[in-house]
């Protein structure tokens, strides 16, 4: 197996006695994109900071590109904030042409790529976010990083702009770049070919989506009257998600549901569960785990 | 669709200088139903939302809307203040609607328990995280028990732990009789509303139920490992979950194996057409 292009070995990180971090293992390698889920507070903005040297570890060890994160390894990642990154008030060739002259690679060449190039003279702020966003990506992309950090990028552009804004990563990972990408959308996740789920800090689940939702399943209620149905469910202490009209209840086996809906007209049966359901099981359970 | 207590919009349009922001759009909320408004930033979901609940005046079509008091109203922002605490915010907007006291503090304490807020109930709400201020948001639009629940994008940006508890919050008012109607980006989470809009630069894409909008897809959707060398079936062709889906439109599937569409396919295959003009229409 080829070094990885970023590793995190055991990394921990307190806040005074809070430990926001705690014994992470994380590894990228070339033609990879990891995809990082977890709850708000459950350390992705710390890690990713950790990776990128901005944020000392209290614990384990973190290597960029085989040698402790420097200056000189932050030239060879590509970051795409969630805020884009781009300066609104310059153009799109603008914005290129600075960045090149940051990153010393070909100054003062404004080549655009083909797919902004009618947006070249346009002021950022004037973009539609889904060009803004392939602009932000261009920029991101343009001194061929080897490493790619994404913070959920595509969020806001509709499902065939997203496709898009995915083709452009998956030819980079074609092209040997590493990526970790940070996501709340499940269909992003999807995308991604590896997983790693923390939850508290640590790591809950790591591995592909069919690994990671694996055997999980969802009971599903069909009712004649699903209102009546989930107020049953409520009054139990079981909490249901609306779907069209039946209502999905993740991680309990449907017999769990029949007391609490006895003598109402329902079908109960048993679904493999989404992505999305699976992942909250692992949040709830790695929240509650001491 | 109309009827008793059938919210919506009309063949409503809205133009902002020289954009045109809506353009002819038709939306029915119904009550006791979950209704969504999906599309990507800049569609036109919030100026259609505006409409309904009477903050924006049309240029055309008609809005049908309850008494302004029976309306709920998520805004874009927080639509909480934020140098009120939590609970506060929760009294003021139940005094404001006239809403009992004691009444009022039954409600309250049931929805800060349900949804992990209790514990915040005398935080400022400029100090919650993203995901609690939308939750208060909801619970606060949702106190009145409206006939019509409106949320601007309610679930953008929330982990997926917060946003079972939104949706848990959307269920309730749904299952209480509101007709709601609620904007979002994210086409698997429109595909858990009993009805959908798409939205795109202020024109409907499709309308209907999920099952209706995926039925409408002309032509077949196939998977394949590759993506299509060149031409026009390249040009029909979107990556989804590291394969890519080839849209035939004609009745030949062609070469590839047919796949059994969701929503987010018919929207990608929707937003091809447009892109690829009339060709394909």
């Amino acid at each position: 197996m080829p070094e990885p292009l970023a590793e995190c070995a055991g990394v921990s990180r307190a806040f005074g006695r809070l430990t926001v971090v705690d014994r992470v293992d994380l590894a990228v390698g070339p033609g990879e994109v990891v995809g990082l889920l977890g709850a708000n507070g459950a350390g992705k903005t710390t890690l990713i900071r950790m990776l990128l040297g901005l944020l000392p570890v209290s614990g384990g060890s973190v290597r960029l590109f085989g040698r402790p994160p420097s200056r000189a390894g932050r030239r060879r990642i590509g970051y795409v904030p969630q805020t884009l990154g781009l300066y609104d008030d310059l153009t799109v060739a603008e914005n290129l042409a600075f960045s090149r002259a940051v990153f010393s690679t070909a100054p003062g060449l404004a080549d655009v790529p083909e797919s902004l190039r009618g947006y070249a003279r346009v002021c950022v702020r004037d973009l539609p976010l889904g060009v803004a966003r392939r602009a932000a990506f261009a920029q991101a992309l343009e001194h061929g990083p080897e490493l790619l950090l994404l913070d959920e990028p595509t969020s806001g552009v509709d499902p065939l702009a997203r496709s898009r804004l995915w083709e452009t990563i998956g030819e980079a990972a074609g092209a040997g770049a590493g990526a970790i990408v940070t996501t709340h959308n499940m269909e992003e996740a999807e995308e991604c070919s590896r997983l790693v789920v923390l939850a508290s800090g640590r790591v809950v689940a790591a591995g592909t989506v069919a690994g990671i939702v694996g055997q999980a399943r969802t009971a599903v209620v069909r009712a004649a009257d699903w209102a009546a149905a989930l107020r049953r469910l409520e009054a139990a202490g079981i909490r249901a998600v609306l779907s069209g009209e039946t209502l999905r209840v993740p991680a309990r086996p449907a017999s769990g549901l029949a007391q609490a809906l006895a003598g109402l007209p329902v079908r109960i049966s048993e679904e493999p569960a989404t992505l999305e359901e699976r992942f909250f099981e692992l949040a709830a359970a790695g929240i509650s785990a001491p | 669709m109309t009827g008793p207590g059938v919210w919506g919009a009309e063949g409503v349009s809205v133009r902002f200088g020289a954009r045109q922001a809506l353009d002819r759009v038709t939306i029915s909320a119904l009550p006791g139903r979950v209704t969504a408004v999906v599309g990507a930033d800049g569609a036109g979901k919030t100026t259609l939302l505006r409409c309904l609940v009477g903050a924006l005046a049309p240029g055309e079509g008609t809005v049908r809307r309850p008494d302004a008091r029976r309306i709920g109203y998520l805004p874009p922002g927080t639509g909480v203040y934020e140098d009120l605490s939590v609970a506060e915010n929760l009294r003021f907007r139940s005094a404001s609607y006239g809403i009992p006291a004691p009444a009022a503090e039954r409600e309250v304490n049931k929805y800060l328990e349900r949804t992990g807020l209790a514990a915040a109930r005398d935080r400022l709400a400029g100090q919650l995280s993203g995901g609690m201020l939308r939750k208060l948001g909801v619970v606060a639009a949702l106190l009145p028990q409206p006939d019509l629940l409106v949320l601007d994008e309610p679930t953008t940006g929330v982990d997926p732990v917060s946003r079972a508890d939104l949706w848990w919050l959307i269920a309730s008012a749904a299952a209480g009789g509101a007709a709601v109607l609620m904007s979002t980006t994210y086409t698997d989470e429109a595909a858990r509303a009993a009805r959908v809009l798409v939205l795109d630069s202020g024109q409907p894409l499709a309308e209907g139920t999920p099952a209706e909008i995926v039925a409408a897809i002309p032509g077949t959707i196939t998977v394949a490992a590759e993506r299509p060398a060149a031409g026009d079936e390249r040009r029909r062709s979107w990556r989804r979950a590291g394969a890519w889906r080839v849209w035939q439109p004609g009745a030949d599937p062609g070469r590839g194996e047919a796949v059994a569409p969701d929503l987010q396919d018919a929207v990608c295959v929707a937003a091809l057409r447009r892109e690829l003009g009339a060709s394909h229409a």
